[in-house]
């Protein structure tokens, strides 16, 4: 029997846990996120091979950390509830779908349907992301360092969504009450998304979102606020001709 | 949902693998479709002998001395190099029209897949592995290809059904999407006198760019009428005898991924298609923009 080197061993327990994809199934590294449970030593986790994977770490629901080496396809982080995700490379459509807590960070661009649906945590993209970036939003933050494409937060419900670069057409079409951030250009509004004044309160929020997404050398005063002018809230009777 | 990819080679030292890296292009996407599989290979001009690609459900009875008939028909020579259900008919240029005609007199059942100087079309209901292996895709070389996985919508399961469509001389595209207003353009290119073999909606979107091209219009200037005159979701990947290209329609909900280097131009629904290229993780990678036509030439 080989001896046992036990400082070897206590150094691994500290270790990344490494889940090589081009090794062992998907369900495999899904199943075991999902059978952790609280103050796991289990705290950081790193996953090789993703190649365009599908479903990469979904529905985890403790705070470890999860390093994604390479490119993923749909789905990745969804319903994330607690964990930071960092994909150090693309996202494909419907990244943080539905997110619930903590973090996803995308190094290089993002499909399309960014952070839909998401109800809380921060889904940070280094790139750009495409159409539809928080569209349904109900409390997610979303920082896209580059631009978004068309019909972004279409129908957002809370939560912001703040872009360095230009939002596409029709953007925030039939809002609520989520707050848009552009610093660019944004190519058209959508129905009842309107700019809005910049009060300190909103100053203080975004500069708090840029700060948590590591975003430098940029002024929360170099950006526009739209939302919601509110005139879809309630059935306008002179309207009924258009239904 | 439905799988597309397409590949461009601007590397003729890829050319011999053509056909290994469009099939397992295609066979990466197999969970978006597993109705039915098809690929069109675009192969190094010879420059003086054309070929129509023929499909029988019955090959044994219909492509049995269907050389030395046609031959006779015509009164010039002509090869028949069958594979499976398909058989690929060589002939001199001029003479395509002449053997097209004698096919369909000799052996009434059989279907014309596509026909040009260059192009092979191969399609079949099943999954992409299947119909790669059953035709031997992999050996095949070229410039460039596209391919399809289908999960049917909107017309049967056969292999007339099955994409890429051809309706011009080595000209053919694949779909993902649906078209609303596929009837009406239907009729339309009747009237001009193009013809359909079925009631496929993409089958119409094909015939519109053959129709485009035929009026003196590039595979770009094509590309961009799909945008005003066709109705619906779609991204298509087209092929012509030295061109390939891509375009979404406007709201783009139907996924795209592409990915250039100095060695090719690749088209995929998702990334997976694109991961065991050559040089992946240096290329560069990006989503193209919808109601934006690309198009590359050789």
């Amino acid at each position: 029997m080989p001896a046992i080197n036990v400082s070897k061993a206590l150094d691994q327990s500290h270790a990344s846990r490494v889940f090589d994809l081009a090794e062992m199934p998907l369900r495999g590294l899904n199943q075991a996120l999902h059978d952790l449970t609280p103050g796991s030593n289990e705290t950081a986790w790193e996953v090789l091979n993703p190649k365009g994977s599908h479903s990469v770490a979904v529905g985890v629901d403790q705070p470890v950390t999860i390093d994604v080496r390479g490119s993923v396809g749909y789905y990745c982080g969804g319903m994330n509830d607690g964990s930071a995700i960092t994909v150090h490379g693309s996202a494909g459509p419907g990244v943080g779908e539905n997110m619930m807590s903590g973090s996803i960070t995308v190094k290089g661009d993002a499909s399309q349907y960014a952070g839909a649906t998401g109800r809380g945590g921060l889904l940070v993209i280094e790139g750009n992301a495409s159409s539809r970036c928080g569209i349904s939003m109900k409390g997610i933050d979303i920082v896209v360092h580059g631009n978004i494409g068309h019909m972004s937060a279409f129908m957002a419900q809370s939560g912001n969504l703040v872009v360095l670069g230009d939002a596409g057409d029709a953007l925030g079409d039939s809002i609520y009450e989520a707050r848009l951030f552009v610093r660019g250009k944004a190519g058209s509004l959508g129905a009842d998304c309107i700019a809005k004044e910049m009060r300190p309160e909103h100053l203080a929020l975004l500069q708090d979102l840029l700060d948590r997404a590591g975003v430098t050398g940029v002024k929360a005063a170099e950006f526009t606020r739209y939302g919601s002018a509110r005139t879809l809230y309630n059935f306008n009777i002179d309207n009924a001709d258009a239904y | 949902m439905c799988g597309i990819v397409g590949l461009f080679l601007k590397d003729r030292a890829l050319e011999p693998q053509l056909g290994s890296m469009l099939s397992e292009m295609l066979i990466s996407l197999s969970d978006r479709g597993p109705d039915s599989a098809g690929i069109a290979i675009y192969g190094t001009p010879s420059g003086n002998e054309a070929k129509i690609t023929i499909q029988s459900a019955n090959p044994e009875r219909d492509f049995r001395n269907l050389d030395a008939d046609i031959a006779k028909a015509i009164g010039a020579p002509v090869s028949v190099a069958v594979k499976s259900t398909h058989a690929v008919v060589r002939t001199a240029p001029a003479k395509i029209d002449a053997v097209r005609e004698a096919i369909q007199a000799l052996r009434p059942d059989i279907r014309i897949m596509g026909a040009g100087d260059v192009v092979e079309i191969y399609k079949e209901v099943g999954l992409p592995e299947t119909v790669v292996d059953r035709f031997d895709v992999r050996s095949m070389t070229g410039t460039h290809g596209i391919g399809h996985t289908r999960m049917a919508t909107e017309s049967a399961v056969t292999t007339m059904g099955a994409h890429p469509f051809s309706t011009g001389a080595d000209q053919c595209l694949v779909h993902n999407g649906s078209l609303s207003n596929h009837n009406n353009v239907r009729r339309e290119l009747i009237r001009e006198g193009m013809k359909f073999e079925t009631e496929n909606d993409t089958e119409v979107a094909a015939a519109y760019l053959s129709s485009q091209m035929a009026h003196g219009k590039n595979l770009g200037e094509a590309l961009e009428g799909t945008l005003s005159d066709l109705d619906g979701f779609f991204t298509f990947v087209v092929g012509t005898k030295n061109g390939f290209g891509v375009v979404r329609d406007p709201i783009a909900c139907k996924p795209a991924v592409m990915a250039e280097t100095n060695q090719y131009v690749a088209f995929g629904s998702e990334y997976r298609a694109l991961t065991k290229l050559p040089g992946i993780d240096n290329a560069r990678v990006w989503e193209p923009e919808p109601a934006t036509v690309y198009f590359w030439e050789h």
